[in-house]
């Protein structure tokens, strides 16, 4: 249930995104004569001040924030695949080195250290501001990775392929990395929503590229504009709200994916618990669905 | 003592990292960051100003090796360059300025969501299937919510729409900064708003972390036992299972630190607060590289220190990691 929830939010801002555009036709960063109107039929989710229309922007916006999560992501995440794998594959001196990085870099605060990188950057366009979130998002994937590999690779499978001759790059990469996928899977969907969050932090600070219209840079527009004291909410719930509810569809894929894994955590069922109160509980309430 | 031995040794091993990352960053990022600047500003720079950024950095004539090791030196004693935003002032000046309105605001927020998020955890884990499983749902989506756009609803609602409480500043224009019963209050008056968003933001986290681990404990056979035993739900729910779920929960807390931190520097900034975040943001704005390297450093030492406190409470709360030593 909480997989279907989740992707059925994932699938709507996918389409948002790909497809949302090209219906809506209209340049998001076209001004017009109505400022700051609320929403109305001709502006669905109303205007800014100098008249651009907001749904048109959140959809566009939709694009610049999903591509850089999810290309920060995949760079992290392939960076993390490696990192993990073949520090958990071969142990020792090799390991002992890329797990003090992965941890130096898991402890390190991401966020002030992309404000400061994104400082230097002489031009901030989409792809070197994801690079960026991507050098400081890879190293909980790399931790999480590093763990089931040091389990896998003492399966027969893995010793049987090392004692049939093969290489450690094709053992690492074509007989581990498949079992890993599912693991994959869900560190790559934790590390897009952080770049997600990172991205709209970077922009709402005015350090990402504030020429291309994003959900982070409309906050960021909309902040020095004074939506806030003109009253103008229409103009920042949707943005955060749009950023708030991709976090929600990945993270419910997430802990569903964990709730396969680990039924207990599941909440449907009554703890079965000795004391005769709730015993009598689980008792009543069963009555009453029958 | 072998465990927090280990761990210190981890801390400084970071420190050096951060330390290291801040003297390369201005030489691996593309362009020389000193003619960034005089590109910027189109020359319109204080000759002076370009040359004590030059000795921030340490760049010189001399090799990478002679200018790393001048660095180190400079950091020694306490010299982090003079800022360009506050030009002649000494970057460590600027932030130790700022820096005490941070540690007491994030401070004060984090341990706030830490004990209560923990406590909610421990509850919805032992009353599953009640209606407090509703807040899962809530859970998640909180999870998700950017700090910045909270703290902006917050202060829509609060600060703009019903006047409650003020919406920038750390404390009033009237009130003059000392020892006296009005700062103060007007101090928890103004930190009020940023403080409830730190807490909203974060606590999310720690409910489902705690909820999760606790849920998984709460199958664990001397759970079954104690409760078999006919102790009370009371000393169950929290002498056996949360004690043991509470482990995990520290580790996770102290990882996501880092994360905290960054949500409380757009905090700050939101509210106009007066703390190293706001900081931050100045000196990026105004490409002021000493200010901005200086505040990174301390931060990341920051976020360390507290790392090594959460071993410490580790350390009490289980008797594992002192007993290894003998």
């Amino acid at each position: 249930m909480k997989i279907k929830i989740g992707i059925g939010i994932l699938v709507f801002f996918a389409l948002m995104a790909l497809a949302g555009p090209l219906l809506i036709g209209a340049d998001p960063a076209a001004t017009s004569e109505d400022g700051l109107q609320g929403p109305s039929a001709a502006h669905w989710l109303g205007t800014t001040q100098t008249g651009q229309d907001i749904l048109t922007q959140i959809v566009y916006g939709s694009r610049v924030s999903l591509g850089v999560g999810v290309l920060s992501a995949v760079i992290a995440t392939v960076f993390a695949v490696a990192v993990g794998l073949v520090g958990g594959y071969f142990g020792g001196a090799v390991d002992e080195v890329l797990s003090v990085l992965t941890n130096i870099f898991l402890v390190l605060p991401a966020l002030p250290l992309i404000i400061v990188l994104a400082g230097y950057l002489p031009q901030r366009g989409v792809a070197s501001v994801a690079v960026v979130i991507a050098v400081t998002g890879w190293a909980w994937g790399a931790r999480v990775l590093r763990a089931q590999t040091l389990s896998v690779r003492r399966r027969d499978f893995v010793q049987a392929a090392r004692a049939s001759g093969e290489g450690a790059f094709r053992v690492i990469f074509f007989e581990i990395l498949p079992v890993l996928l599912p693991v994959i899977a869900t560190s790559f969907l934790a590390t897009v929503v952080a770049a997600i969050l990172a991205e709209a932090g970077l922009s709402f600070l005015g350090l990402a590229d504030l020429s291309t219209v994003s959900w982070g840079s409309m906050l960021y527009f909309a902040q020095n504009g004074q939506a806030l004291l003109i009253g103008a909410w229409w103009w920042f719930i949707p943005p955060g709200l749009c950023i708030a509810l991709i976090g929600t569809g990945l993270a419910l894929v997430n802990f569903g994916i964990d709730e396969i894994a680990n039924p207990r955590l599941r909440t449907v069922k009554v703890k079965a618990k000795a004391t005769p109160e709730a015993a009598s509980k689980v008792t009543a309430k069963a009555k009453a669905r029958t | 003592m072998r465990f927090l031995a280990r761990r210190l040794g981890f801390y400084l091993l970071t420190a050096w990292a951060a330390v290291t990352l801040n003297f390369l960053i201005p030489r691996l990022m593309p362009g020389d960051p000193v003619e960034l600047l005089v590109a910027r500003l189109k020359g319109n720079v204080d000759p002076a100003a370009i040359d004590a950024m030059r000795r921030a950095f340490g760049i010189s004539d001399a090799g990478l090796w002679q200018q790393y090791v001048d660095y180190l030196g400079n950091l020694a004693h306490g010299e982090l360059g003079r800022s360009i935003t506050f030009f002649p002032t000494e970057v460590s000046t600027v932030i130790a300025d700022s820096l005490p309105w941070t540690v007491g605001l994030v401070g004060v927020a984090t341990l706030i969501s830490y004990l209560v998020g923990t406590a909610l955890g421990v509850l919805m884990a032992w009353k599953r299937g009640t209606w407090l499983d509703g807040v899962l749902p809530a859970a998640t989506f909180m999870h998700a919510v950017p700090y910045f756009w909270v703290a902006l609803a917050l202060v829509f609602v609060f600060g703009v729409t019903l006047q409650w409480f003020p919406v920038s500043r750390a404390y009033g224009l009237d009130v003059m900064p000392g020892f006296t019963g009005e700062f103060a209050g007007s101090v928890l008056y103004h930190a009020a708003l940023p403080a409830v968003t730190i807490v909203v933001a974060s606590m999310a986290d720690r409910i489902l972390g705690m909820r999760n681990v606790m849920v998984t404990t709460l199958g664990e056979d001397y759970v079954v036992m104690a409760e078999a035993k006919g102790l009370t739900s009371r000393r169950v729910m929290w002498a056996y299972a949360a004690r043991n779920a509470i482990l995990p929960n520290i580790t996770s807390f102290a990882l996501s630190l880092g994360f905290v931190v960054g949500g409380s520097v757009l905090t700050e900034i939101v509210f106009s607060y007066p703390g190293i975040g706001s900081m931050l943001l100045k000196g990026v704005e105004n490409e002021d590289f000493p200010l901005m390297q200086g505040i990174f450093l301390v931060i990341s030492l920051a976020v360390l220190v507290a790392n090594f406190l959460a071993d410490l409470a580790y350390v009490v709360l289980d008797p594992r990691t002192r007993q290894e030593s003998e």
